[in-house]
């Protein structure tokens, strides 16, 4: 029987000292900048440049707008060369990229709970309390996770508002998201926060450092480049229908790799790796 | 007295490594209970064999009526730990460090808020209870995790080196606290240490650790009576004693020893008090100009070293012998 109150607690500390941590709020803040707003704001300054609608004519993008689902195609017909390029480019090509942010911010904060206590000296404290292994697991894990899912909203939040007022002066309209977004950010990344947390505390409780934690559980990022990779060959498309799928698939995997977390985890393995 | 830890046969080994070795102990209540022993003796191992962090390979044990086997929560849940390290959570507070683990105890919220106020200005740590852990000194971190140790008052304590790494003042001041903890709630407290004093100074009854397994164990009497059965007496000379070394006391009855540390300096090994006198008054008849009379108490340390060179002494025989054998 879990004692949420000993999970809750378990959060509660573990977010104390995220926030506490300056290198850890720095990495969290750092990629959503880059990736949420730096690069499609590179985009939006480009195409406001005398002479961009030249340059954004290419005869590759209409032929990828016209292999592209009817359904996903729908929100764009009407565009000009600019608006289409932009809308392809930061609307759809960019979506997989949103999801290495709950991978990264998972990762860099599920990577300290059990190897970062185990550097710190504090593990061995916090085992001999009378918190279940679940629940010093669930703990830890949702500790990652609720930071992860509001930075990967908050980050959707500013992409929104970059997209629609850096874009404002081509769009003349709010023209952003799409509907493939919200199974991206509401079905998919949480899906995706939770394998990756679940991963990762569980690589953290194997290993004996932050870094080898995080090291490990980062090479994750390696499947969002295969999304991006397959949308920009065309062979894979982020329809709601495929959204659904992948979020599915994701949520699945999830599940598993937590159940067999749960059942790998125990302190006797803990003390012993910590000896080690 | 009833025993609040009893140890029978125990063993464990992590791989091929035997860490514990068929030990046996009891620890009654109320008692401060030693485990001594050199690094990796099995002392470590032992506090977390009675907290059930580990199943045993081998043996039976009960920590307050518990198997840690099956009940290692319920252990965790009314025993405090100090661990080897204070393991404090340095980006937290004194405050939300106790908070922390008053929680995972099992205490109130408000429980925890009376009990943190209590602790904080009995370790006289009140003035800097907001700030982060990170910025104490060796003695503070040591003085919280003791108090972090005691949050939920435990009926066991088990202290991991308590004084290790502590300035002479800090360590004084954490042995004060020991004692203080033991005879307010009269919890009973378990402590490794290698510091042989503070064992001497804390201590009712001790168990000598050598690799996992129990050289000797007892109160500090029992222990001295194992190495040396009678009582010892130094007596210093006014000048130095040419006959020092003659046979004036030889065949005294109940004299059991003499050890000549210099010409003005002897150390007797006697059987009882009533012995005393009569060698005084042979050692003043030969011409002795004595000083002073002090009996002598074996030091706990000489108690150890001892113990831990005759298993030396013993483990060589033992090798030798099988040498020859094989």
């Amino acid at each position: 029987m879990l004692n949420f109150r000993n999970i809750k607690i378990i959060v509660w500390k573990d977010l104390l000292e995220v926030k506490q941590n300056k290198s850890v709020i720095i990495s969290l803040a750092m990629v959503p900048l880059i990736i949420m707003v730096i690069l499609p704001l590179v985009f939006l300054i480009l195409a406001n440049q005398p002479g961009a609608a030249q340059s954004f004519n290419d005869p590759d993008l209409a032929t990828f707008f016209a292999n592209l689902p009817a359904s996903m195609t729908a929100p764009m017909r009407g565009m000009n060369e600019i608006q289409l390029t932009l809308a392809l480019l930061l609307g759809y090509m960019f979506a997989p990229m949103f999801l290495i942010l709950p991978i990264m911010t998972s990762a860099s904060i599920a990577s300290e709970s059990f190897a970062g206590e185990r550097e710190r000296k504090t593990l061995e404290a916090l085992l001999y309390t009378p918190a279940s292994d679940a629940e010093l697991f669930l703990g830890k894990a949702l500790a990652a996770f609720i930071p992860s899912i509001l930075v990967s909203l908050l980050s959707f939040v500013l992409y929104t508002v970059v997209l629609n007022v850096g874009g404002f002066p081509l769009f003349g309209q709010i023209w952003f998201p799409f509907s493939p977004w919200y199974l991206l950010v509401f079905w998919i990344s949480p899906g995706l926060a939770a394998f990756a947390v679940g991963l990762t505390v569980l690589i953290s409780s194997k290993v004996q450092t932050f870094m080898g934690a995080y090291q490990t559980s980062s090479a994750m990022v390696v499947l969002v480049l295969g999304l991006v990779a397959g949308q920009a060959a065309g062979v894979l498309y982020l329809s709601n229908a495929v959204s659904f799928l992948i979020g599915f698939i994701v949520w699945l995997a999830a599940a598993i790799l937590i159940f067999f977390a749960i059942q790998q985890f125990n302190r006797k393995s803990l003390l012993v790796q910590q000896a080690n | 007295m009833k025993p609040i830890i009893e140890v029978q046969q125990l063993s464990h080994s992590y791989g091929e490594n035997v860490a514990i070795n068929q030990l046996s102990f009891k620890v009654n209540q109320g008692e401060v209970f030693g485990l001594l022993g050199p690094n990796g003796a099995g002392k470590t191992t032992t506090i977390r064999l009675l907290n059930g962090m580990f199943e045993p390979s081998a043996g039976e044990l009960q920590v307050l009526g518990y198997d840690p086997r099956r009940d290692g929560a319920s252990i965790r849940k009314v025993a405090g730990v100090l661990t080897e390290t204070p393991a404090l959570y340095e980006r937290l507070t004194a405050r939300q460090n106790l908070k922390f683990f008053g929680t995972l105890a099992g205490l109130t919220p408000s429980k925890i808020m009376e009990r943190t106020e209590e602790l904080l200005h009995l370790f006289d740590l009140t003035q800097r209870a907001n700030d982060r852990t990170g910025s104490y000194s060796k003695g503070m971190k040591q003085r919280l995790a003791i108090a972090r140790a005691w949050m939920n008052h435990p009926k066991l304590l088990f202290l991991d080196e308590p004084t290790s790494g502590l300035d002479p003042e800090a360590a004084v001041q954490v042995r004060e606290l020991i004692v203080d903890v033991r005879q307010k709630e009269g919890t009973t407290v378990l402590i490794c240490t290698h510091n042989l004093d503070e064992a001497q100074r804390l201590c009712d009854r001790l168990l000598i650790l050598r690799k996992g397994a129990a050289l000797a164990q007892g109160s500090l009497a029992d222990l001295r009576r194992i190495i040396s059965p009678g009582l010892w007496l130094e007596i210093s000379l006014f000048e130095p004693f040419t006959k020092i070394n003659d046979e004036w006391l030889q065949g005294m009855a109940g004299l059991l020893k003499i050890d000549v540390l210099s010409n003005q300096t002897l150390r007797l090994e006697v059987e009882s008090q009533a012995v005393i006198p009569e060698a005084v008054s042979r050692l003043a008849a030969a011409g002795a100009r004595i000083l002073r009379v002090q009996p002598q108490e074996i030091s706990l340390e000489e108690v150890y070293l001892r113990l831990q060179s005759n298993h030396l002494v013993q483990a060589e025989k033992e090798g030798a012998a099988y040498a020859q054998l094989s």
